[in-house]
């Protein structure tokens, strides 16, 4: 355990975000941990809601005030960062942690070539001339495969087309080749064909330089094809994390389970799609114990009372009484 | 982007007719210019060949041609106050004006953007909140008043600068300048401080609306998500997609400016078109009246022209859009 951690790019401990508000505070996050290796992508799943994106935006440090890192670290290579002030981050981001936004249509300035947002990126964290960064601008476009990018390099965003733009996009995300790239929905805003182009780009370039990726979704079809790892989230908690193919035939959460379930089979003629009854709780209201227990087919008295801590199972982690001595 | 040069310019030719169709209307309805011309000595006879020889037998549409082919060679007759060229009238007054009105645009400018950013950057902080409630002063304040108090001020009070005048002016071909002489400069501030205020304050509300709308936007977020310093996504990637309205709002402003700088020439007794006007109505001047209304027209109509080029220029989007 502890050379797995050490060896993590990004290792999460017991992170937690609140928001304090009129009516209290919010728990949006409570206790997540997760660690991503070198060129692994860890998937990170749930509904709208559950905290995932939270998750990404409180590693990068760009919480929308008053939202806060209330508890727990972020390490990053072995360097903690949710300590770092503005300043500090402003060198993190962009130079350790690339990000990728769901939107490719409004995550670039209008008013900016490419080339002059890619060229802006790599000077501000790589000590290069101006032609030099021309360069790697277009090597890093055509890397990302843009075809011509010597005459795309001058053209404006929206002269390209969705697909393109993610991939100017990750371009930007890869322009000083950090160590761990955040990719919020990068997929959810394109066409179903060209998810599938962005999703093995990813991939490659992760094989490639060793990157690691945190891929938020609610995609559980681009988690299956893309990531190593998943790590499933409900109401701002993490409920289970483990290797894809496992979580995806074995899971050991019922919330899991019933993610899984809902996912229709091809080739299976299925009268009713199956789901999960009720919805997630509101952050301010969410129950004692488990917080997935009013919704769960299979809770016990145990899961109303007492918090489930999130133990080892299988080759994964999970958190449910369950696989930690009875729901009773 | 040449048909769009062509169609704006066909557009603002247009308009140009319509105005000149307006100020051609002007002598119509002032009644006879003869019975104006003329003193009482004059013989029927007299008349009926000053009617002839000044073309008033003519069709009306003969005349509007003729009118519209003189006002296009810079030709608005001769004033009948005083039996000038009014081309030359208007010329003579019409640096002083511009000047008021350039000088109040680049205060309104440089004032504004750096109020408009900080307040929208800081809202919520007192000194924020407190501008945005003298803006409100300062655009339900009319600039005659804002005139008077600041010359009560600055000049009566404490005697700092003239009340009124333009100072010393220095000639440079056609031009009078009084940027050249310190008199000329001291002239200057109060009267372009009045009539800069309200756009002072325009200006900033507009920014401050516009940059909290592009901060919110997704562009400026992956911007701080690829590590780029806050002052520079302030000033270079959110100003820049606020800088739109400013410069519409700003262009269109200045044809308003130069129009009605008539209150503050007249407060100020700044020697400007305003004040021409002013006096051309009081004697039902007409061909000085026709002349200004051309000419401020035609100021408007160019500004609007180079907006919408300037537009294409700001945003590629655009650029695109109307190739």
């Amino acid at each position: 355990m502890t050379e797995h951690l050490s060896s993590a790019v990004l290792d999460v401990r017991g992170l937690c975000v609140e928001f304090p508000g009129r009516h209290g505070t919010v728990q949006a996050l409570s206790d997540v941990s997760l660690s991503i290796r070198p060129g692994e992508i860890l998937g990170v799943v749930g509904e709208s809601g559950a905290g995932k994106s939270m998750t990404g935006l409180a590693v990068q440090g760009l919480l929308e005030p008053p939202g806060r890192i209330s508890g727990g670290e972020v390490w990053l290579g072995g360097r903690r960062i949710d300590q770092l002030d503005d300043k500090q981050m402003q060198q993190v981001r962009g130079r350790q942690i690339g990000a990728i936004f769901q939107d490719p249509l409004t995550s670039l300035n209008p008013l900016f070539t490419v080339g002059a947002q890619l060229v802006e990126t790599i000077r501000l964290h790589l000590k290069l001339s101006k032609a030099d960064a021309k360069a790697r601008a277009i090597q890093l476009l055509k890397e990302v495969g843009i075809p011509a990018p010597e005459a795309r390099y001058d053209h404006y965003p929206h002269q390209f087309s969705g697909g393109m733009r993610q991939r100017v996009v990750i371009a930007l995300a890869l322009a000083a080749e950090p160590k761990l790239i955040i990719a919020d929905e990068p997929t959810t805003a394109l066409d179903v064909s060209i998810q599938a182009q962005i999703t093995s780009l990813l991939r490659r370039l992760c094989d490639d330089h060793g990157t690691a990726v945190m891929l938020v979704t609610h995609d559980m079809g681009v988690i299956a094809e893309t990531a190593d790892r998943v790590a499933v989230m409900y109401a701002g908690r993490l409920v289970e994390i483990g290797p894809v193919a496992e979580v995806l035939k074995n899971a050991r959460h019922p919330y899991t389970r019933g993610l899984m379930g809902s996912i229709p089979a091809l080739g299976r003629r299925v009268e009713r799609l199956n789901q999960i009854d009720g919805s997630m709780p509101r952050l301010n209201a969410i129950p004692a114990g488990c917080a997935f227990n009013p919704r769960c087919p299979e809770a016990g008295p145990r899961c109303r009372k007492d918090r489930p801590e999130p133990a080892p199972v299988g080759t994964g982690v999970a958190a449910c009484w369950l696989n930690a001595g009875g729901v009773l | 982007m040449i048909v769009f040069l062509i169609k704006r310019l066909a557009n603002a030719v247009l308009v140009m007719l319509a105005v000149a169709l307006l100020a051609f209307l002007i002598f119509r309805f002032a009644g006879d210019p003869v019975e104006l011309m003329a003193n009482e000595q004059m013989s029927q006879a007299d008349r009926i060949e000053l009617r002839e020889k000044l073309g008033l037998n003519d069709s009306f549409l003969t005349q509007f041609g003729r009118f519209v082919g003189n006002a296009a060679q810079g030709d608005f007759g001769i004033s009948y106050r005083n039996g000038q060229d009014v081309m030359k009238l208007i010329a003579e007054r019409f640096p002083a004006t511009m000047e008021l009105a350039l000088v109040a645009t680049v205060l309104s400018l440089l004032i504004g953007i750096p109020l408009g950013v900080i307040t929208a950057i800081h809202r919520g902080r007192w000194y924020s909140e407190g501008l945005q409630f003298i803006s409100i002063i300062g655009v339900s304040l009319p600039s005659f008043v804002v005139g008077i108090l600041l010359i009560l001020v600055f000049a009566v009070t404490l005697g700092l600068v003239p009340a009124f005048g333009r100072g010393d002016v220095v000639q440079l071909g056609w031009w009078s300048t009084g940027l050249l002489t310190p008199s000329g400069r001291a002239s200057l501030l109060l009267p372009s401080l009045a009539l800069a205020l309200y756009q002072i304050t325009l200006v900033m509300r507009l920014v401050r609306a516009e940059m909290m709308e592009v901060l919110r936007s997704d562009f400026v977020k992956f911007a701080r998500a690829r590590g780029v310093p806050r002052w520079r996504i302030y000033f270079r990637h959110a100003l820049r997609n606020c800088l739109m309205p400013v410069v519409t709002m700003t262009a269109m402003n200045f044809g308003s400016l130069i129009a009605f700088a008539l209150i503050t020439e007249t407060v100020f007794q700044w020697p400007g078109m305003g004040m021409l006007f002013i006096q051309a109505v009081t004697f039902l001047d007409m061909p000085v009246m026709a002349g200004y209304l051309c000419i401020v027209s035609f100021i408007f109509v160019t500004l609007n022209t180079l907006v919408d080029i300037a537009y294409a220029v700001i945003d590629p989007r655009l650029r695109d859009a109307t190739r």
